[in-house]
């Protein structure tokens, strides 16, 4: 559906290169920036395409290919496009005694995807997130940057349609 | 319910908290005596007098581990070989069951940086970071804020309260990996790099962040700091119901009624958080196991609730204190589908580094599936107890697969008849029982 080659023509904002040299500052090491340049750059784009790779790694003086080995390791770093709102639901212990697994099947049935995708609107892409520190108040989303506690099924429905 | 009466003399973690338990902010928290601590030791304590004050404590590691904080401290204190050196606060919670750190930071901040700015005092740090959860949003904003209010107030900076020290704080939010709460990991995870835990020695007290001596604590430990250095450490320990020190962010969730966190002397037993606390099991459910702190921690069943919850006294019992943020299983939940959720959690957590990890954490959800569906093999469960020896302590580069195995070892002594009734018929039947491990997924 989307292709890589959507970014070919990416370069890097003056306000994104300043915010990663700023970040830089921070550390004896500029390697030690990569993962909040890669959040800088994701942030405004969605996800870091491969050409963002080679862009990002120059302003830090690192091998693409190095950075690239950390893009890959960490969740919440995406290399493929994804849609306006990230859904990711909690599966771990607590939760799952809270019935995530039903609140997955509901999200994938309603979304019509299935964990990892994207619907075809770009509206939403649904993964699956480990414990958010809410256990007490399970079962929890969140919905890109915010926390849902203690959601229903019907709660979820009324919390999808303000992510438009 | 017990209502907590919280005071400083008897709850030094939690008595900042305002009645609505709002963030207490910078003002709020200099009105009641914070950062009194600080410039008290600035003023008049030396590096030695701290860390012998801490060591004297008996305050122990607030991540899991229970290392003596005293100790640590004085291992990196020795340490002479850089005039350069680190603390990390490790603020990069994600054991499935645990939210005690994020609660003290959303509310208590400013406590946690003057725990900090204590520990950089006595170890002579210059410059700290606090790896922070990347999920913890809310955290990351109070974090900031918090921050540069200390900044204002001229804690933080080139000249700290006109001494000539400085200290800065650094906050750096992590990108999603439960491995990277791993000590080693973390350092390597900060230096941007990926989260494998690296070899050990050299400790990071000898060489950690970018191979200088580095100090690790969790957050609820530095938090704990600013109290021990105004009341003193025999104050400290004479709060605690056992022989470990001090008090400790407790809880329960799961199907109980009143499920939270609460700061309660060590040695309480874990009935009384339990029913006073956490208000009982819901209506009609039975407890039917618990783990004691965290999803690493072994299953313990109703038969040990009575045991205070103490490093000791839990360890004695084959589990683990962990994070003492403890959980329940009612009777309707099935161990072995519980089971498979955790091992799950630790198979797409393992890093990968090493190979019955990275390969044996997959092969155990796998057969944790099939005993779901009842449609285990005849040597499953032998198979899983085999596995769980391969992945055992010291056999593999760090305790992510030994905490792996101990939800799924325990589960299996417990509740042996749950995973045996996983089995086929049909298996049962016609498969014949073949020694060692071999693949169950023909
Ligand atoms: S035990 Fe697992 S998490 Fe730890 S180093 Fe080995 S592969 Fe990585
Ligand atoms: S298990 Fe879901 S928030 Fe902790």
């Amino acid at each position: 559906m989307l292709k890589e080659t959507l970014d070919n023509d990416f370069i890097l904002s003056n306000e994104e290169k300043t915010e990663i040299l700023n970040k830089k500052n921070d550390y004896e090491d500029a390697r030690a920036s990569s993962i909040e340049a890669l959040k800088i750059v994701q942030k405004k784009r969605g996800w870091i395409s491969k050409k963002a790779i080679y862009e990002i790694a120059k302003i830090l003086d690192i091998s693409a290919s190095d950075l690239e080995e950390i893009a890959t390791f960490y969740s919440q770093i995406f290399r493929r496009p994804v849609g306006r709102n990230i859904i990711r639901y909690c599966d771990s212990v607590v939760c799952y005694m809270y019935d995530c697994e039903k609140i997955r099947h509901f999200l994938e049935n309603h979304l019509n995807i299935i964990i990892g995708e994207t619907t075809k609107d770009l509206r939403f892409t649904l993964l699956p997130i480990c414990c958010l520190g809410n256990c007490d108040k399970a079962p929890t989303i969140m919905i890109n940057d915010t926390i849902f506690s203690r959601v229903t099924l019907k709660s979820i429905v009324k919390l999808l349609e303000l992510h438009k | 319910m017990k209502k907590i009466l919280r005071t400083s003399e008897t709850h030094p973690l939690t008595w900042w908290l305002n009645e609505n338990e709002d963030v207490v902010w910078i003002q709020e928290y200099k009105k009641n005596g914070g950062y009194c601590a600080f410039e008290k030791a600035i003023k008049t304590i030396k590096s030695e007098e701290i860390i012998n004050t801490i060591k004297n404590s008996g305050l122990k590691g607030r991540g899991g581990a229970g290392f003596s904080t005293g100790i640590k401290w004085s291992l990196v204190f020795k340490n002479s070989s850089s005039s350069v050196r680190y603390l990390l606060c490790n603020a990069d919670e994600m054991e499935p069951g645990t939210y005690k750190d994020k609660f003290l930071i959303e509310k208590i901040p400013h406590q946690l940086i003057e725990g900090m700015l204590i520990s950089a005092l006595a170890l002579k740090v210059r410059r700290s970071y606090i790896f922070l959860r990347g999920e913890y949003i809310e955290s990351e904003n109070i974090l900031k804020k918090a921050i540069f209010e200390a900044n204002e107030y001229g804690y933080l900076g080139s000249n700290v309260l006109k001494s000539g020290l400085s200290f800065e704080i650094f906050l750096h939010s992590g990108a999603g990996r439960y491995i990277c709460g791993e000590e080693t990991a973390l350092i390597n995870s900060l230096e941007g790099k990926r989260a494998n835990p690296r070899f050990k020695p050299p400790f990071p007290a000898m060489a950690g962040l970018w191979g200088k001596p580095t100090c690790i604590n969790n957050v609820e430990t530095l938090s704990n700091i600013p109290s021990i250095i105004s009341n003193g450490s025999e104050w400290y320990k004479n709060l605690s119901k056992s022989t470990d020190s001090g008090t400790k962010m407790m809880g329960f969730s799961g199907k109980v009624k009143n499920p939270g966190l609460w700061e309660l002397p060590f040695g309480i037993t874990a009935r009384e958080i339990l029913e006073d606390y956490a208000g009982g099991m819901k209506n009609g459910l039975k407890l039917k196991a618990w783990q004691p702190g965290g999803a690493s921690t072994d299953f313990l069943t109703p038969e040990h609730i009575d045991l205070p919850m103490s490093f000791s006294s839990i360890s004695n019992a084959g589990s683990r204190l962990g994070t003492a943020i403890a959980m329940v299983v009612d009777h309707t939940v099935n161990m072995v589908s519980l089971v498979r959720n955790i091992e799950e959690f630790f198979s797409r957590e393992s890093c990968g580094w090493c190979t019955p990890c990275r390969d044996g954490l997959p092969w155990i959800v796998s057969i944790l599936r099939s005993l779901e569906k009842h449609q285990g093999q005849n040597n499953d469960i032998k198979i899983l107890e085999q596995l769980c020896h391969h992945l055992g302590p010291g056999k593999t580069f760090c305790a992510h697969a030994p905490g792996a195995i101990s939800p799924l070892k325990s589960a299996i002594k417990h509740f042996r008849s749950e995973f045996e009734s996983g089995l086929s018929r049909s298996s049962i039947i016609s498969v014949k029982s073949i020694e060692g491990i071999q693949s169950n997924m023909e």
